[in-house]
Order: structure tokens, then C-alpha cells, then sequence
């Protein structure tokens, strides 16, 4: 046992104050739902949810969902049609190229999406005229704000794969270009693929500024909607999504200890 | 190794001549550094070739430019007579093994068997049973379901031999495939991949910078240094008959002396030695370790001091230097035991020498 490793005490006196932290603060708000005005505690409000009676209430929820798992998919597939080839490319053809492409692939998460917004307004002036107002045009511009969020965890597979080797040995063995990233390199980089996916998913459903200013309803603008008629709906939308979100790195958490495993 | 239980083994019943390879005048740089200078050779059908030199001699660059993996800035490769240059990788019908262990992490062994075959359009059926064979050709037909992760290095390296060899390739090219091996397994590889060659008559271009593991397999060895090729021949040639001082140095570990050629005979050290070929004038002689032995006060010999002796087991190796500056090794019996510093006498075998005109 490594000897500069913290006890057993220790570690678990941190686990509970981490756990703490986050857990708080969510059973703070499971309890605001549940919580009525004469104190007692019920699931009524979550059973409102299935109630015709706030379908009007609801309705800017339920669309501002739909646009926003469309803008998800679009942005998923913004990275793994556009983001993860160019990266292959570029880690296999050109790797001279890799510092500035890094640098770009990371340079909005340093850049506030309010100024992200006043670059991207007359930009979406013309996409409003060319393609519509239509609220998935916004996976253009969310396909830049993941972009640090996917870069990093797909390159961080490429770095535990010997990409050039094996790219090598499948065109040797015949294989042509397409065969090569879609045959031998995506299954090896499945892990970083699957975990950009699916955080590209959760910045999707959590964004609110872009969306917003741009005048486009997604799931967090409805949210602000709702809020103003109920104030328990968005909570409980919330920590529904928050479940999602959960659900989505457990799913990570499985997909990289399969890796993991066959990879040892 | 285990050959393959039945007759029917698809690669033996097919086995061919082999293809000729030729690489005409082969350029290649790198931003301005030219690591191929006009490289020729011409492989016949069925041979075994070896690039055999030190890192960094164009030996990997060239086997790249052969294989398609680096298009040469000038020159031709030629596969069965047929110009090639510009023919992609993935068409020009070879087998490769490279260093590092190639396989495909997420695919089971008879699947990374097939993989090459799949690609020209075998069914799923006929690619397992042909790679089952290549599988038994070298010995791991029962390892087929397994991943290589489960596999040691010596068996991933295997498996890439046969997945190399399962499509019938024009060429077999070989990346040093046996330098991540630990010794053991090194050889018993190396003699595999030299029997089954044999058996396939395919034709093969081995890269390498170990010099035994060269001699031990190819039917000819080109020695390479900066970019060219020094010397091409049988190991036997290399051996005996090193055409310049590097490919001495490099094959079999001979000492550079110098001398004054007389015809038939060279004067070393005040000794008469005879010539493999006649020559005059000051030579530089190339005396092979074990053509140098410790020698008595009465004997024509020099004295020299040890500066390192190592031992190899059934031999000992030292390396001396002469009075006039020159290093000298020495093969001998493990019971003597020099030391650095030591002062001995040292004389030559009176065996035929290679020499080549001095300057």
C-alpha cells in the first residue's frame, strides 16, 4: 500500500463531505417539491406532471425538450462526423498541425457565451435568412461551445491508441480510408466518442444563454417560461434532468471500464 | 512450431514463386534532409532479403516506400514488373508486420485473421476457414477466439504473421518484427518465419539491426549506412568479403587495421597474412574477432591494452587497443580474463583477410 496514501478515516471523511456537497443542495430541491404549504409531504406535484389540467403549463417544457434533443442529436453528430474525422486526420496526417488545432478546439471555453452570442448574431441573421429561425440551427453555434468538452475526451483516446500503426496494418491488409476510420480506429476510440456524445448531450440540455439572447426555445428558456406560472415544475424538470445527466455517466463509467478491459 | 494437421491448408495448396521486387533510384527526404540517396535492388521471386543497418540508415524508409506507407520523392517501385509508385497501400497487394504489435484490440484473432481478407471480398465463411489455416501455420489455430490482449507478445507477433500472410500477398515486408520479443522467443520466431517463407516461396524484405538475427535467415543481406546501400550479398559474402569498413564493422564485428598489400599477402603487425584477392599499396584490413588471439613474447604480434572484455557465455569478448591507436576485438576463451588496463600481446590468425585501398 502506497504509504503517502490517505487512511481510511480520511478517505471516507472526504467522500462524505463531497457527497454532501452535491447531495444537499438536490435533496433541498427533491424536498421543495414534495413539501406542501401545510407541511406535510407528497408526490402531488409530480403526479401533476401526468395531468391533462397543465398541459397549457407545460407545453413550452415539452417543446422546449423536443428542440433541445434535436439540437442534441445534431450536435452529436456535429462531432462525430465533422469534429472526430478531422481529429483522426489531423493526429494521423498532419500531426505539425495538432498544437493549433488544439488550441482553437479550446479556445471557447474561455470565451463567455454572452460574447460568444454578439459574434454570433449577425451571423445567425443570415442563417435566419437562409435556413429559418427553426431552433436546431442553434447546434451550429453549440457545436462550437462543446467543442473543448469533446475534444478532450476524444483525444485523450487517441492518445492511449497507436493510431498510426493500426491504420497502417488495416490499409496493408486492404482496407481503404473509410474501412480504416470506421472499421479499426472508431471501435478503439469508442470510449472517447461515447463520452464526447454524451457530454455534448448534457451542455446541450443545460444550455440557456445562447438560446436565450438568440431567441430560440430550448429546454432551460422554457424553463424560465414555466417558472413564472409554477415554481415547483422547473425544480422538479431539474432533477429530472439531472437523473438524465446521472444515467449518461454511468453509461460513460460502463463503456470505459469495458475498454478498460479490453484493452489490459 | 505446428504445421497445419491436413493437406488442405489452403495457403500450402496454393503456395507460389513468389514476385519479383525491384526499387529503381529511390529518393526520399524529410524537410530537406535526404534520407535515400538513389537506392537500387532487385529481389528475385521467392528470395529473402534483409535491410540489415544501424537506426536511422533508411532501412525502415525504404521497406515504408515499398510498402506504399511513404510515396518516394523520386524513383520507381516495381511489384512483378508492374510500376507501382503511385499505387496506394491498401492495392498494392502486400502483407506487412510491423515492431509494435499491430492487431486490432476489439477484434478476436480469427477476426483480425480475416480482416484482410474480407476486404478483397471473401465471404464471412471461407475467410474464417482460410484464416483457421494461416492460424495453424503457425501454431495458434487453437487461440482463434481469443482477443489480443490475451495473447503474449511472441503469439500477437504470430498471429500478425499470419494475417500478413492468410491474403496471399505479393510480398511479405517485416518491420523488425521480432526487436519488442525477449531472446528466447526472438529466435524460435525468427527460425518460424524463415521455415514457413521457405515453405510459401513468398517473397520477403526483412528489416533488421541485429546482424545475427540477418545472417541467421535471408538469402541475401543488403548492408545500408546514410541513406544507401553499402553492400549487397549472401551472408557468407558479407561474412568474408565486407566491402567497406562500416559493413565490417556492422556484419560480424571486424576490427580495421591497417596494412601494406604485396600481391597475394599483406603485412599486419610485422605478420604475413594471405589475401582473399590480390592487392598493393597501404590497405585497410578487416580481421574478424575471432581471427584474433592473444600471442606469446617470441610470436610477430603487437601489444595493446584492454579497454573492455565482456562475457558471452561459451566466448569472451575483449576489445584492445594497439600501440598505434587502432581498437581491436579479440574472441576467446571464457577462462581468460582480461581486465581494463591489462597489457597484452595480440597476433593474427593466418586466415585469408579482406582488405580495401587505404584512404
Amino acid at each position: 500500500m502506497n504509504p503517502l496514501a490517505p487512511s481510511r478515516v480520511t478517505r471516507s471523511v472526504i467522500g462524505v463531505l463531497v457527497g454532501a456537497f452535491f447531495a444537499i443542495p438536490l435533496l433541498a430541491t427533491l424536498l421543495y417539491t414534495v413539501r406542501m404549504p401545510d407541511g406535510t409531504y407528497s408526490l402531488a406535484r409530480w403526479a401533476g406532471l401526468f395531468d391533462p389540467g397543465m398541459a397549457a403549463t407545460l407545453k413550452p417544457i415539452w417543446t422546449g425538450l423536443g428542440n433541445s434533443l434535436l439540437l442534441a442529436i445534431i450536435t452529436v453528430a456535429i462531432v462525430l462526423l465533422i469534429l472526430a474525422p478531422t481529429m483522426i486526420l489531423v493526429n494521423l496526417r498532419f500531426p505539425k498541425l495538432r498544437p493549433a488545432f488544439e488550441f482553437a478546439a479550446l479556445l471557447p471555453i474561455s470565451i463567455p457565451a454572452i460574447v460568444l452570442v454578439v459574434g454570433l448574431a449577425p451571423i445567425y441573421l443570415q442563417i435566419g435568412r437562409t435556413l429559418g429561425t427553426g431552433a436546431w440551427t442553434l447546434a451550429f453555434a453549440y457545436g462550437i461551445t462543446v467543442l473543448p468538452f469533446a475534444y478532450r475526451s476524444i483525444q485523450a483516446s487517441i492518445d492511449a491508441v497507436d493510431m498510426r500503426t493500426l491504420a497502417e496494418a488495416a490499409r496493408s491488409l486492404g482496407a481503404g480510408w473509410p474501412t480504416v476510420v470506421l472499421k479499426v480506429l472508431a471501435p478503439n476510440l469508442r470510449q472517447g466518442l461515447l463520452a464526447a456524445s454524451l457530454i455534448s448531450v448534457a451542455v446541450v440540455l443545460g444550455e440557456f444563454t445562447i438560446a436565450s439572447l438568440l431567441n430560440r426555445q430550448v429546454f432551460q428558456t422554457a424553463m424560465v417560461v414555466v417558472q413564472k406560472q409554477d415554481g415547483y415544475l422547473p425544480a422538479i424538470f431539474t432533477l429530472l434532468a439531472l437523473l438524465f445527466c446521472f444515467v449518461l455517466l454511468l453509461v460513460i463509467g460502463r463503456a470505459a471500464r469495458g475498454t478498460r478491459k479490453a484493452r489490459s | 512450431m505446428t504445421l497445419p494437421r491436413t493437406a488442405e491448408n489452403a495457403l500450402l495448396a496454393e503456395a507460389g514463386e513468389g514476385t519479383r521486387v525491384q526499387l529503381q533510384q529511390i529518393v526520399k527526404s524529410y524537410a530537406g534532409n535526404t534520407v535515400l540517396h538513389g537506392v537500387d535492388l532487385d529481389i528475385a521471386p521467392g528470395e529473402f532479403v534483409s535491410l540489415l543497418g544501424p537506426s536511422g540508415c533508411g532501412k525502415t524508409t525504404l521497406l515504408r516506400v515499398l510498402a506504399g506507407l511513404e510515396i518516394a520523392d523520386d524513383g520507381a517501385v516495381l511489384l512483378g514488373g508492374r510500376d507501382v509508385s503511385r499505387v496506394p497501400t491498401n492495392k498494392r497487394d502486400i502483407g506487412m508486420v510491423f515492431q509494435s504489435y499491430s492487431l486490432f484490440p476489439h477484434l478476436r484473432v480469427v477476426d483480425n485473421t480475416a480482416f484482410g481478407l474480407r476486404r478483397r471480398g471473401v465471404s464471412k465463411a471461407d475467410a474464417a476457414k482460410r484464416s483457421l489455416d494461416a492460424l495453424a501455420l503457425v501454431g495458434l489455430a487453437d487461440f482463434a477466439d481469443r482477443l489480443p490482449h490475451q495473447l503474449s507478445g511472441g503469439q500477437q507477433q504470430r498471429v500478425a504473421l499470419a494475417r500478413a500472410l492468410v491474403t496471399e500477398p505479393k510480398v511479405l515486408l517485416l518491420d523488425e518484427p521480432l526487436s519488442a520479443l525477449d531472446a528466447k522467443v526472438r529466435v524460435q520466431l525468427r527460425d518460424e518465419i524463415r521455415r514457413i517463407q521457405l515453405r510459401l516461396g513468398i517473397t520477403t524484405v526483412f528489416v533488421t539491426h541485429d546482424q545475427e538475427e540477418a545472417l541467421a535467415v535471408s538469402d541475401r543481406i543488403a548492408v545500408m549506412n546514410s541513406g544507401r546501400i553499402e553492400q549487397i550479398g549472401s551472408p557468407e559474402q558479407l561474412y568474408t568479403t565486407p566491402a567497406t569498413a562500416d559493413v565490417a564493422a556492422f556484419v560480424g564485428l571486424s576490427s580495421v587495421v591497417a596494412g601494406v598489400a604485396e600481391g597475394d599477402h599483406v603485412t599486419v603487425w610485422g605478420q604475413r597474412l594471405p589475401l582473399q584477392a590480390p592487392a598493393d599499396g597501404p590497405v585497410d584490413v578487416f580481421i574478424r574477432p575471432e581471427n584474433v588471439r592473444f600471442a606469446g613474447e617470441a610470436d610477430a604480434a603487437t601489444d595493446a591494452l584492454v579497454e573492455e572484455s565482456t562475457f558471452l557465455g561459451s566466448v569472451r569478448r575483449t576489445l584492445v587497443r594497439t600501440e598505434s591507436g587502432e581498437l581491436v576485438r579479440l574472441q576467446h576463451s571464457p577462462g581468460i580474463r582480461p581486465v581494463f588496463g591489462d597489457r597484452v600481446r595480440i597476433a593474427l590468425v593466418p586466415e585469408p583477410v579482406a582488405v580495401h585501398p587505404r584512404g
